[in-house]
Order: structure tokens, then C-alpha cells, then sequence
């Protein structure tokens, strides 16, 4: 058997207010205009995997992927410096496929291996409507390994595969469609109540001994067959977040077992119900490992770090829905290969240098020491978690940006190096010198049909 | 190991200046050929009694064939260079040192700059295939950081700070409204300035240098041939260059008050030169005021003022036209314009005019030494350049 032995999950900081689309009451969460689903990835990971050697595989799931054709699980792989041997899997095309990977992760784990699972979305709906105002982007991270040392074992599964015409996209679409959602709960219900009755008895536990049920899919409601058919208290359903996330497509079950495990106790069993083209379930047994191996950044501290001021029209073009007037400059151009290739550990992993002969760091590494002038006495060193700070800024209004004016700063690190970098996820009014920041991993632009990932820096959220 | 320097060595014996500004009519090549043929009749010469020439431009031509084609010049040699936004002083330093060394007679050095063809606002560089990774802060982002950085580490509250960054830009205006030449030619009050919409920063659209087209060509012989060229030649006595390391950007002491490299140049012109106290030898000189902070400092980082002072001399109006050392007497970048490949030359070409007392409305009073200076780059990254003139030997 096997378990989860570390987590991580990310929200973004924007958010929506439904109100402001007239839908209703709450919010729901916003990727930033230079965030999608491999950088959101890698931010739930980046907790996930902190003091969690050995990562063979890493399986990548989402509907929004960056690159139709291009393994987006790759750049990954590269943000957080997994070592070359490593194997990967990409998973898509079903909201399901966030648990369909932790599944396969599990397996990766009974098998001897230690793998790395990151699910994420982007989610888009048609202005309008439901799946607008619906949904949410974020993602989510676990590690799997041997029970010895999980945090919460597997110890009861099940799935179901149906051809069913509940949602559907074609690639060239940006909008899912869905038949009428009474269809889908009439032939979806039965089997994600089937596949959930299967995952108890495999587990050998009763409705009555599950502390947490996550129900997630894409027709709410068939995932509602459950509660009533088990019998399920009120206080055992897990809070879907609808009211301040929205459905975050394949990371939302993954985030919401997240937040579960953000308060677990030692032996609560935990049954997670997943809908969509058939279903997966699967009972998790919490451990007395889970208190000393919780991720720095809770699920709740990611919810309570936000920005909600955020105009319609702006989420509008983030996301491409709306056509606007661009700027008068020249389109980005698209970074070459070849000098990413020689730059990929600094460009995708934040790796600088340091000197040895004098101890000064570098942002970009260099050859050539910029105190002392010793060449290639040089050794590497990851910045992305170096605490950073702050030494000058400016509101630059002039520049193009998505979100207008760019906090152009100049960010120096702990123990050395010094960075000209755009500030993210900031209120520009709220910047002054001395502030405490830390590294994120974004997309900066696409020039010329080529994503460009490199780093910025945010206030610590 | 030394900067020698070549003081007195070479002359400038002709010069030729377009307007600056938005010359939808004129392509590089028009540029070209009328700042040379300016400079020529200048020197009263013919287009075949030049041995060889030095053409700077950015992004506006490759190639000495863009000058040999556009003048139709008859196997000379021409030398391309780029220097960021000191190209032109650049183009002028190494035709000097040709002409010094006895290799050609009689050179050329022109520049040219074609801004507005872009269609797009502001500079646009063209750079080769990248990993993305470059810092992308603009130009007015850049140099917005040296203001809070003065403020703070003077003493000097942001609120009288923006009001001498105004009169910076107050200054060049009024100057430059007295120069048929440049782009922009009207007095602007300070509140106008001071109220302009915020571009990066504390600085407004008046404290950034405008985008423009133009062209400007400098003769030069050795001296001891100035005589059959010219009966008022202007002597260099200073040419010097300073690329710097980087330092700004990696190292965590750079604190955005001063440009090392403008202080690494100035220092070099001075001691090529003999100048021993700038604040008092130096006549007058055109900077790069590329944003109003840009000039405040330089003040300082050549020594026109102490440490510290420059606002006060700013305030008090010595770096005006009628002030005891006028900087920027033509209206400098801010309102003659900045043609990237052209500027230096520009500059000189004031020091030329002031020299030979042909500035008129702009007249400064017997000027002795004239200094140019460029910068290209940013705080923290930049090169810069500085010439000393004068005109007389010794």
C-alpha cells in the first residue's frame, strides 16, 4: 500500500466578486494575467516537495494545459530543479483527472517509487455564465510514498469509466458546453454513488466512520446522490468553497483534501468522491505524521491573502475573452531556445551564483566576479527561497502591462545578489522600501506563440 | 598602462547641425546628407578632400555603406559604431584618434538618428534572440529611482526635490527656446511642469527627454593643419570613455545617488585636459539630460557642484543661461531632442557655436573650456563619455 506524504496547494491572489457580474453573492479566485496552470502548479509544489527527497515521477493534470502539444509537465519539472531521470506523466481532457492522477501516484508509490503529483486549473466559463461565475483557478500538490511514511495511507479505492455527454469542449473552443444538467444527473448519480459504496467496502469502513467526504464533479448534481444515499451528517461534507474559490477544475477535490488535511487528526478517514465521465474514489486514513509535515502555507492562509477589487473587464482581458486596444509597442519577441537551454537553471529554476574566492552573490550567475574579479571560481545557488526585500521601486505608468502601473524594484536578497525585478500581486499603493518579498514562478508573456516563464517577486503572502 | 590622452592634438575645423524633431519628410539618408553637406561648406571643403569617416547610428542604418551610398563617396573607408546613446561622441573620439595618429588628414564624424519611423512610442531597441530573463524596467523607470535615492540620502523632502527637478526641465526649455534648431522652442512655466501626469515615479512628461529625428557631422584635422580649414578652430583636450561593470546591478552597496562610470570618465577627461577644479574651469557644458534627475546628478558626479549641493546650485540658478556655469545652453536633450546616434554631436556643435561666439541669442559670455558628456544605459549599467573643448592651444 501506499499514502501521501506531503502537500501543498495555491489560490491566487485576485478575486472576482460575483457581484460584479451579477451573480450573486461571494467571490472566486483569479489567476493574475501572468499566472496559468504550470506556474500555479508549481507554487503548490514548491511547499510540496520541500524536505521530500527522492521524487522519481512527476504526473501533471489539468484541462487548461499551456501547450496543446508541448509537455507542460516539463517546465514543471524545471521550476522546481527535478532531477533529469525523472519520469513524467501528463494528464487532461476531465476535471477528474486531478484525483485520476493522485491515483496513479499511489500507484507509483505501492510500486517502490515517490512521486510528485500537481493538479491545476485555469478555468474559464462564457460571459454570463454559470461556469463564470462558478469556478475558480488554483492548484494543488501531494508527494506520494511507501505507508511507512505517510501522512495519510490509501486504504480504500474505486473507479468507473462511462460514456456520457455531460461536459465537452473541443480544443478549438474557449468555452465547455454542458446537455441539461438534469440529464447528467440521472445517468452520472448511480454510478458515482456505486463507485463510492465500492471504495468504502474496499476500505472496509462504513459511512458512519468517515470524519470528512469531499464530493467534486462536474454535475453537482449527481455528487449530491451521496450524502443523502449514505446518510451523511452535515458536518462530515467537506465546504466546497464555492462562496470564496469556485470549482477549480482538476485541482479542486485535490484542494479540497488539502484543506481537510490542514486540520486532520491522527486516524481520521477521509473519503474523497470525484465525478465526471465515471468516477474515482478513494478513503484516505490520516497518520500521526500529518502534524509535523503540514506545508507552510494552509489552504485558509492562501484564502485570507487576496486582493478583491478586481474590474470585470479587466478579468476579461486577463483571460483573452475580450479583444482590446494594445499598446503602441512592438510585440514581444519570443525568447530563443538555444539561450534558454543554456540558461534553463537560472531562467526556470531562480539558480544564481556565488563566488567562492570572495562570497558574493550574483543574480544572473556569472563567470566573471563582479567584486573581485576571480573567473569561474563560481558555484550555483538557488535564490527562490531566499528571503528578499525591497531596496527601491517605481510606478512605472508608462510601461505595458495587464495591470497597470508595473511596481518596477530593485530586490535585494538575503546574504547577497540584487535583482532589477516587476513586483506581482502587490497593491502599488501599499509599496515602500524595506518591504519583505519572496519569489514566485509566472509566466511573463507570450511572444510570437512562445510562453516565456521567469520569476517575479511578491510581497510574502 | 595609461589614458594618455591627445590634448591639443586635434581640431575641429567644420560642422553642420539639422533641426531636430518629427521630419516625416526625411528619411536617415536625407539626414545624412544634409548635416555633411552643412559641415563641409562649413569647413570649406569638398566631399573628396575628406579621408575617411565615422558614422554613428543605433538602429537606424548598418553598415558605412548606409553613409558611403547616401553620399555617394568614392571608396572611402566608414566605420559603423554604436555606443547606446553615446554613439555620436563615440563616432567623434575615434575619428580623432585616426587623425591623431597621422592615418588620415582630413575625417568626418556623423550621426544619425531616424526615431520616428517606428510608428511605436518611446525607444525601441531591437536585441538579439534571448532566454526572457533580461530585466524589462523602462528607460523613465530607471532613472525615476535616482530622485527618492538624492531625496533620501540629502535630506532634501520629495516636495522641493520635484520642484528642482521642474526647474531643470524649466531651464532647457527656456534655452531651447531661444535655439532655431531645436525640437521644441517654447518656454514652459513650472506649474505646467510640475503638474503634468506622473510617467514613472516623481517624474512627469517634462522631465523626459523628447523622440526625434535628426542628424549632426563634425570635420576634424590635426591640429597644426586647422589653419587652412578654419580661422576660429575649437582643440580637443579631453576624449574619454567609461564602460562599467555592472556593478549597480549586482551589487547590493549601489545606491542610486551617483553614476561611477560618469565619475570614471569625467575624472580621465580632466586629468587628459589639465583641468585641476571643474566647478571653476569648466565654462559651460552640455550633459545628458536624458530625465531631469540625470542632470542633477551629473552635476555632482563631475563636480560641478559638491555632494549633496547640486539642488541648492539648481535652485539658485547656477547652471542657468545667465547663471556662473550654464549647463545645457542649447536646451539639451530635453528640448533639442535626442536622435540617439546624433546627440554627441550635437552637443558639440553648441560647444562650436559658443567657442567661435556665433550662439547669438544663446551667447555665453567668453567661454574658455566646453564640456560634452553622454550616458547610454541606466543607473547601475551605463557607459558614458566626456569631451573637454576649447579655443585656444595650451
Amino acid at each position: 500500500m501506499a499514502g501521501i506524504t506531503r502537500y501543498g496547494s495555491y489560490l491566487p491572489y485576485n478575486r472576482l466578486q460575483r457581484a460584479a457580474i451579477g451573480a450573486g453573492k461571494g467571490e472566486r479566485t483569479v489567476a493574475s494575467y501572468d499566472e496559468d496552470s504550470v506556474s500555479m502548479g508549481v507554487e503548490a509544489a514548491r511547499d510540496a516537495v520541500r524536505g521530500a527527497p527522492g521524487i522519481d515521477t512527476l504526473i501533471f493534470a489539468t484541462t487548461s494545459p499551456p501547450y496543446a502539444e508541448k509537455l507542460n509537465a516539463a517546465t514543471v519539472a524545471a521550476a522546481l530543479d527535478l532531477p533529469r531521470t525523472l519520469r513524467s506523466l501528463e494528464l487532461g481532457a476531465s476535471t477528474r483527472m486531478g484525483i485520476g492522477a493522485l491515483l496513479a501516484g499511489a500507484d507509483a508509490a505501492a510500486g517502490g517509487g515517490r512521486a510528485l503529483v500537481v493538479a491545476s486549473d485555469v478555468v474559464i466559463g462564457a460571459p454570463g455564465g454559470g461556469r463564470e461565475s462558478g469556478s475558480g483557478d488554483g492548484a494543488v500538490a501531494f508527494v506520494t510514498g511507501p505507508d511507512s511514511e505517510a501522512i495519510a495511507r490509501v486504504v480504500g479505492r474505486a473507479s468507473a469509466t462511462a460514456e456520457i455527454l455531460d461536459v465537452w469542449r473541443l480544443p478549438s473552443d474557449p468555452f465547455a458546453k454542458q446537455w441539461e444538467e438534469r440529464f447528467g444527473a440521472e445517468t452520472l448519480g448511480p454510478i458515482v454513488l456505486d463507485t463510492a459504496t465500492r471504495a468504502l467496502k474496499d476500505a472496509g469502513v462504513g459511512p458512519a466512520d468517515l470524519k470528512t467526504v469531499i464530493l467534486d464533479g462536474t454535475n453537482a448534481r449527481a455528487m449530491a446522490v451521496v450524502p443523502e444515499a449514505l446518510r451523511l451528517k452535515p458536518e462530515q461534507l467537506a465546504d466546497p468553497l464555492l462562496g470564496s474559490v469556485g470549482r477549480t477544475g482538476a485541482a479542486h477535490a485535490g484542494l479540497l483534501l488539502a484543506r481537510a488535511l490542514d486540520s486532520s487528526n491522527a486516524g481520521d478517514r477521509i473519503l474523497i468522491v470525484v465525478g465526471g465521465d465515471g468516477c474515482d474514489a478513494l478513503v484516505l486514513e490520516v497518520t500521526g505524521k500529518l502534524a509535523a509535515a503540514r506545508p507552510a502555507h494552509s489552504v485558509d492562509r492562501w484564502l485570507g491573502s487576496k486582493r478583491n477589487d478586481l474590474p470585470y473587464n479587466t478579468y476579461l482581458k486577463w483571460r483573452g475573452i475580450l479583444p482590446f486596444e494594445p499598446p503602441r509597442r512592438p510585440e514581444p519577441e519570443r525568447p530563443a531556445a538555444p539561450p534558454m537551454q543554456r540558461a534553463g537553471h537560472w531562467k526556470h529554476a531562480f539558480f544564481g551564483s556565488r563566488c567562492e574566492s570572495c562570497g558574493t552573490g550574483h543574480l544572473p550567475p556569472q563567470r566573471v566576479c563582479v567584486k573581485c574579479a576571480a573567473v569561474d571560481q563560481m558555484r550555483e545557488e538557488r535564490f527562490a527561497d531566499t528571503s528578499c526585500k525591497v531596496a527601491t521601486y517605481t510606478l512605472d505608468h508608462l510601461a505595458y502591462t495587464l495591470q497597470p502601473p508595473v511596481v518596477a524594484a530593485i530586490v535585494d536578497y538575503d546574504g547577497g545578489g540584487r535583482l532589477s525585478c516587476e513586483l506581482t500581486d502587490v497593491d502599488p499603493k501599499s509599496v515602500k522600501i524595506g518591504n519583505e518579498l519572496e519569489m514566485t514562478f509566472r509566466r511573463l508573456y507570450t511572444g510570437q506563440g512562445v510562453h516565456n516563464y521567469f520569476w517575479k517577486a511578491r510581497p510574502k503572502r | 598602462m595609461a589614458s594618455n590622452g591627445i590634448k591639443d592634438r586635434v581640431a575641429i575645423v567644420g560642422m553642420g547641425c539639422t533641426p531636430f524633431g518629427e521630419h516625416w519628410d526625411k528619411g536617415a539618408d536625407d539626414l545624412l546628407v544634409d548635416a555633411a553637406t552643412e559641415a563641409y561648406k562649413s569647413a570649406g571643403v569638398a566631399p573628396d578632400d575628406v579621408d575617411a569617416y565615422w558614422l554613428g547610428t543605433m538602429g537606424s542604418g548598418v553598415s558605412g555603406l548606409m553613409l558611403s551610398e547616401a553620399l555617394k563617396l568614392p571608396y572611402k573607408p566608414v566605420t559603423r559604431l554604436e555606443n547606446m546613446c553615446a554613439t555620436g561622441s563615440e563616432a567623434m573620439r575615434n575619428a580623432a584618434y585616426a587623425v591623431a595618429s597621422g592615418a588620415y588628414d582630413l575625417v568626418m564624424a556623423i550621426g544619425v538618428e531616424k526615431l520616428k519611423d517606428s510608428g511605436f512610442s518611446g525607444l525601441t531597441g531591437s536585441r538579439p534572440p534571448s532566454d526572457g530573463t533580461d530585466p524589462s524596467m523602462t528607460a523613465p523607470a530607471t532613472f525615476s529611482l535616482l530622485a527618492p535615492a538624492y531625496a533620501k540620502k540629502y535630506g532634501v523632502d520629495e516636495a522641493t526635490l520635484k520642484q528642482v527637478l521642474a526647474r531643470i526641465a524649466w531651464k532647457n526649455h527656456k534655452n531651447g527656446a531661444k535655439n532655431p534648431k531645436a525640437q521644441f522652442r517654447k518656454e514652459v512655466a513650472m506649474d505646467k511642469i510640475c503638474a503634468s501626469p506622473s510617467v514613472a515615479g516623481m517624474l512627469g512628461i517634462f522631465d523626459c527627454s523628447g523622440v526625434s529625428d535628426g542628424s549632426a557631422a563634425a570635420i576634424l584635422c590635426r591640429a597644426e593643419d586647422a589653419h587652412r580649414y578654419s580661422k576660429h578652430p575649437i582643440y580637443l583636450k579631453a576624449l574619454s570613455f567609461a564602460a562599467g561593470p555592472a556593478e549597480g546591478f549586482f551589487s547590493q552597496d549601489y545606491d542610486f545617488t551617483s553614476f561611477p562610470e560618469v565619475v570614471a570618465s569625467s575624472r580621465d577627461a580632466y586629468k587628459q585636459a589639465g583641468v585641476t577644479d571643474p566647478r571653476e574651469q569648466i565654462s559651460m557644458a552640455e550633459v545628458h539630460d536624458c530625465f531631469t534627475p540625470t542632470e542633477l546628478v551629473l552635476m555632482e558626479d563631475m563636480g560641478f557642484s559638491p555632494r549633496g549641493q547640486a539642488w541648492k546650485d539648481e535652485q539658485e540658478g547656477r547652471f542657468d543661461l545667465e547663471g556662473a556655469q550654464p549647463v545645457n545652453p542649447d536646451g539639451g536633450l530635453k528640448s533639442f531632442g535626442h536622435p540617439i546616434g546624433a546627440s554627441g554631436l550635437r552637443m558639440m556643435y553648441e560647444m562650436w557655436l559658443q567657442l567661435r561666439g556665433e550662439a547669438g541669442a544663446r551667447q555665453i559670455k567668453s567661454p574658455k573650456l566646453g564640456l560634452t558628456h553622454n550616458l547610454g544605459g541606466a543607473p547601475g549599467r551605463c557607459v558614458s563619455f566626456v569631451s573637454i573643448v576649447g579655443n585656444s592651444l595650451g
